[in-house]
């Protein structure tokens, strides 16, 4: 169950510094995930709130779930590699949300700013 | 004119102790010391692949072409399943870890072994939903909706084929050498690129399947 224990007494290889995971982290990552996944399914397939609702509520879910599973799986800690693994994540996710959201924002705009003047119904 | 010298590091000096602009000698670095590290880099631009994937998907998901949308075409039930799969894989692989940390060869193997079953259900699941919606008609080419969802969940599919790939050989490795230090970095970056896999479908299930329906 621990895992420090056993490395830190055998030898003081490099590669098994970098290890973080227990068995408690793996149940609760695995418990909040399942009910994580499970409510925004029961969500859509019942229908039981308005679609709206129901959207923004699966896209939190989902952000929440992100974050267990990096903390309780990937061991993403603010100190690991001595801090290189969370700068790394951070960019990537600033590049992500510049990539994704500029794509979309742009791409709404070329969509409504240029409706075909013609009618192309036909070409499909 | 004479400055205060700032005391130099012996690596950056040459043989007559003049300074040097770079160390002399490669410092020394433990073999292995920053493979998770590179591994991470390694998954954070994998992430922005997918990124780029979602990107399209958001832009021309919603061009149907005249065809059905994914209303019709997805079944939750099936999506369910699948995401309960890699679910249990995720788990089943932590245990490997857990098992491995311990030195316990056969347990970690077992587990590495289960975690590859429910990666396989994952796959088969995925290829049996692809079929059907071949066989429907809802081709790549049918439309640009379906050209980014196949692209998209393709994509993950691919990735989880040589995660399968990848575990396997190193069932190999460990059945082989043993929980030697090597082959411990490799299951921990295996274990990375896993759960990582699993991140993505979240946002699979969720953008694609999810809000699909909701449409």
């Amino acid at each position: 169950m621990s895992g420090h224990d056993t490395h830190n007494h055998h030898d003081d290889h490099h590669d098994e510094v970098g290890y973080h995971g227990s068995y408690r982290d793996y149940l609760i990552g695995f418990i909040a995930s399942v009910i994580l996944t499970a409510i925004p399914f029961a969500l859509v397939m019942t229908g039981v709130l308005p679609v709206q609702t129901t959207a923004i509520l699966i896209v939190a879910f989902a952000m929440v779930q992100m974050v267990v599973h990096m903390i309780y799986f990937l061991h993403l800690h603010p100190k690991s590699e001595g801090g290189w693994n969370m700068l790394a994540f951070i960019f990537t996710i600033v590049v992500v949300v510049i990539a994704v959201a500029g794509s979309v924002w742009v791409m709404w705009h070329l969509n409504t700013n240029m409706m075909p003047v013609h009618n192309m119904t036909g070409m499909g | 004119m004479s400055a205060v010298q700032a005391p130099i590091n012996p690596d950056y000096v040459d043989a007559e102790g003049k300074p040097l602009w770079h160390p002399v000698s490669e410092p020394h670095h433990p073999e292995g010391s920053s493979t998770m590290l590179g591994f991470w880099m390694y998954l954070m631009s994998d992430c922005l692949i997918f990124a780029m994937l979602f990107a399209v998907y958001a832009v021309i998901g919603g061009n149907y072409a005249g065809a059905v949308g994914p209303h019709h075409l997805f079944d939750l039930n099936l999506i369910a399943v699948n995401t309960a799969m890699l679910l249990f894989s995720s788990i089943t692989y932590g245990f490997a870890m857990l098992a491995m940390m311990k030195g316990k060869i056969t347990q970690t193997l077992v587990w590495l072994g289960v975690t590859g079953l429910f990666g396989l259900a994952f796959l088969g699941i995925e290829l049996y939903e692809f079929n059907h919606l071949i066989h429907l008609g809802a081709t790549p080419q049918r439309s640009g909706f379906l050209s980014a969802f196949f692209l998209l969940v393709g994509t993950h599919g691919l990735h989880v084929t040589f995660g399968i790939i990848w575990l396997v050989t190193l069932m190999v490795q460990v059945k082989m050498k043993g929980l030697i230090p090597a082959n411990k970095r490799r299951l921990m970056c295996l274990s990375m690129f896993w759960h990582f896999l699993d991140v993505i479908w979240i946002g699979v299930f969720t953008f694609v399947y999810l809000m699909g329906m909701l449409r």
